[in-house]
């Protein structure tokens, strides 16, 4: 499914899946010892204890993927399917950064910046926290309409647009991200392969 | 019935309908007519100049304090509403974004409602209009009032009942095509243009006849010259003939032309001396560069006729100039902004010029006769993408710093100046010929950019890069200027710093007052002297529309649309990122959302009675 891999992995130096292995590895063993809620990291500057699990933002297994294996962005899924994104350091993994710049070129143009809405359509920073995945997966492939007294809102059909339904898995990481406050706004930073 | 064979029928009745009458008499008799008359605003842009300026005197820098709004009128619809009201008579037309309804108010009876059209769209188009659902505005012209609806219908109403006389399909939404512009009227031809630019569309402009509907011809944007309606021989481009044959293909890789943008839902100027029509078309498709270069090199990629202002004969179409603004547009510098016609003197001699205001961030003042370059400069200091303007090439000299193109694919270019909002977008600037200067609302923001591959798919965005935006850093902190622009010396005479992008139309007028909208809903009167403030209110919206006057009954009115939307309302809603960047006073706050919210209202101003 992830085409999308080898255009980016190329191009960004994003190098193996070993060096993600070994930053997730770092982020469970950081998280152990966390409190529970954390202020939104709007700076992306390094606040160690400010990481989250991937496990806190799957919107239907509770903690059910809390041991999610981390081997690589394929297979950062919980065990129901469900996207994970994952946050260290302020840093976010590939998937979920390749998800800002396709929310960025597809979405962006009505949802505004950074997932925080318009005058046009709603923000889905806030959507994301009453939507699951699948509910999500669905308008984005379908389209919506909500036709009210403030105005037509129309969610048109991205289910033939190659540069979403490829992407759709990230797109809804980097969301959900946003949605969880665990990603400020602005352009996240990916993990580095350790030098 | 098919719609489209109810218009063929329509279209048929009309013309039988219309052959006993004498049609000798051209609309733009009647629209010069009316431009002529201060009481009227008979033309989105003033007059067919572009000038945005009033003869009326009334309302003057002294006394414009006591201003005061004296009757509102909800348009029943939200979402932004750029464009304004045309007064011609004692009606006063008035257009709203999507569904597209039409309101003659009567201006004897309080603005009573004289018709409503209330057209029926499919809101599948809705979402391929990329940046609000707006429209810029009707165009009037003898008994006839013309539209351009968003799901690309051009229709011809009786300007008595609001009956549609014709109607003609100007393009496709299902491959992303709309339509947002206002039309213009000349002679028996109405031109509208296409919007798209964000979905791959191969821009247009159409000339169709006023009392049939029927197309007469179309330029392309892009392709051959046979489409685009060059004659490489003939058509100049900086004083010489182009001299090469299908520049419209030999700049783009392979068949990218044909999805390459150019659209042209900016404003378009007549000059009835010479009878040529004024245009610009915007950023060639996608906004990732890299997919645009013919093998790889800048110097062989002009993408043209993509940002370029178009010179055609209103008659036949045939493009008398050309001059390509930003060619290779690498930070969608979509170039369809208005061209100002004025005869202003540079270097000592009088031209019959054309001013451009580009997003680009610079002013070109151009012999609007031949296309020749006259006067290049920034109208915003911070523009830092080029250099300058070489004026024997019309070229900007590219900093590599900020090339996205130079800086490559999945590359992150910061800093650049201006944003994709370019230092001015739709919002149309003024000319008094009293003072020689330009009154223009602008944008001062910038931005980071990183271009990336992207897949054409029919209807679907075509962007293909990510957008940081902010404040012009080490500035004042806000995201605007309003300024006043010698076309002649290409230089900002002065310059007034805004809060948000100032996005709404100005109007200078003779009384040596002028008005513009802000984004936080505020109409401001300002000295055209110098710049000063002399009153403001607050409207009930955000105001992206244009400023109007009128007179009735010997009294002068200002008029304005609220509501705020548009690109403005997508980008700003939630304010920009980066608001350390914004230290200054009018940065304090920069959510847009803070300030003002959904609604279309139009409000209408005068002076006390007692004055």
């Amino acid at each position: 499914m992830p085409k999308y891999l080898i255009g980016l992995c190329a191009a960004v130096g994003f190098t193996a899946t070993v060096t993600l292995g070994t930053a997730f590895g770092q982020q469970d063993a950081a998280q152990k010892p966390e409190q529970s809620p954390t202020p939104p990291n709007q700076t992306q500057t390094a606040q160690t204890p400010a990481t989250q699990s991937p496990t806190t933002q799957a919107p239907t297994g509770g903690n059910a993927a809390q041991e999610a294996k981390v081997a690589d962005p394929e297979e950062l899924v919980d065990d129901q399917g469900v996207p994970l994104y994952a946050v260290r350091d302020g840093k976010v993994d590939q998937g979920t950064y390749n998800g800002y710049r396709r929310y960025a070129s597809s979405c962006h143009v009505c949802h505004g910046p950074d997932g925080l809405g318009s005058s046009f359509a709603p923000a889905l920073a806030d959507s994301l926290k009453r939507m699951d995945y699948w509910q999500f997966t669905d308008v984005v492939t379908n389209g919506r309409k909500n036709m009210g007294a403030t105005g037509d809102k129309v969610m048109p059909t991205f289910g033939s647009d190659p540069n979403v339904m490829l992407n759709l898995a990230d797109i809804y990481r980097y969301l959900k991200a946003r949605s969880d406050d665990k990603i400020g706004r602005g352009r996240p930073e990916r993990f580095k392969a350790p030098s | 019935m098919n719609p489209f064979v109810r218009c063929l029928l329509v279209t048929a009745a009309i013309q039988a309908a219309t052959a006993a009458i004498p049609t000798g008499a051209f609309a733009n008799d009647d629209i010069l007519k009316n431009q002529k008359d201060p009481s009227n605003w008979a033309l989105q842009l003033g007059n067919y100049a572009g000038q945005r300026y009033s003869t009326l005197d009334q309302i003057t820098r002294d006394n414009v304090k006591n201003l005061r709004p004296v009757w509102q009128f909800s348009t029943g619809v939200l979402r932004g509403h750029e464009g304004g009201p045309i007064v011609v008579g004692d009606t006063m037309y008035i257009s709203t974004p999507f569904p597209n309804n039409v309101y003659a108010l009567d201006l004897n009876d309080n603005g009573r409602i004289k018709w409503k059209y209330e057209p029926r769209q499919d809101s599948s188009v809705i979402p391929v209009m990329c940046c609000d659902t707006v429209t810029r505005g009707v165009a009037v012209a003898g008994n006839k009032l013309f539209l351009g609806q968003a799901d690309n219908t051009l229709v011809a109403l009786d300007t008595e009942t609001g009956k549609v006389l014709w109607s003609a399909k100007n393009g496709d939404a299902s491959k992303g095509e709309t339509l947002t512009a206002a039309p213009l009227v000349v002679k028996d031809k109405v031109y509208v243009g296409i919007s798209g630019g964000e979905f791959g569309v191969r821009g247009h402009l159409t000339a169709y006849d006023i009392n049939s509907g029927k197309m007469v011809w179309r330029a392309y944007s892009t392709g051959p010259d046979k489409d685009v309606m060059i004659d490489p021989q003939k058509t100049m481009m900086l004083g010489k003939p182009i001299g090469e044959p299908d520049l419209g293909i030999k700049t783009w890789p392979a068949d990218q032309w044909k999805i390459g943008g150019g659209t042209t839902w900016g404003w378009y100027t007549y000059d009835p001396d010479l009878n040529l029509i004024y245009y610009g078309t915007g950023n060639p498709g996608t906004w990732n560069p890299a997919q645009r270069a013919v093998d790889k090199d800048r110097a062989k990629s002009d993408n043209k006729w993509s940002m370029t202002i178009f010179a055609r004969d209103a008659d036949t179409g045939q493009a008398k100039w050309v001059f390509q603004k930003t060619p290779f547009d690498e930070w969608d510098y979509d170039g369809v902004n208005e061209n100002i016609l004025a005869d202003v003197t540079v270097g000592g001699a009088k031209r019959k010029a054309l001013i451009n205001f580009d997003r680009n961030g610079f002013a070109y003042t151009i012999d609007r006769t031949n296309g020749e370059l006259l006067v290049a400069q920034k109208y915003d200091p911070s523009v830092n993408w080029a250099s300058e303007i070489d004026m024997k090439t019309g070229r900007p000299k590219v900093n590599d710093k900020y090339s996205t193109f130079a800086q490559g694919e999945d590359h992150n270019t910061t800093g650049v100046c201006p944003a994709a909002l370019g230092s001015k977008d739709q919002q149309p600037a003024s000319y008094s010929p009293d003072s020689g200067l330009i009154y223009v609302p602008t944008n001062h923001i910038c931005m980071d950019y990183e271009p990336f591959k992207v897949e054409y798919s029919a209807g679907q965005p075509y962007v293909g890069a990510t957008l940081s935006m902010y404040p012009a850093p080490d500035s004042h902190g806000g995201m605007g200027n309003f300024i006043a622009w010698d076309p002649s010396a290409g230089k900002i005479v002065w310059s007034k710093p805004e809060r948000f992008a100032v996005w709404s139309g100005a109007l200078s007028t003779k009384g040596g007052v002028g008005f513009y909208g802000t984004l936080e809903g505020y109409l401001k009167a300002f000295d055209l002297k110098d710049g000063k403030d002399l009153y403001n209110f607050k409207t009930s919206s955000g105001i992206i529309g244009n400023v109007n006057t009128y007179m009735h009954k010997g009294k002068q009115y200002i008029a304005v649309l609220s509501g705020v939307g548009g690109w403005a309302g997508i980008g700003l809603a939630a304010g920009l990122t980066g608001e350390q960047e914004g230290l200054g006073a009018v940065g304090a706050h920069k959510a847009l959302g803070e300030y003002t919210q959904l609604g279309g209202t139009l409000t209408v101003f005068a002076l006390p009675d007692t004055q």
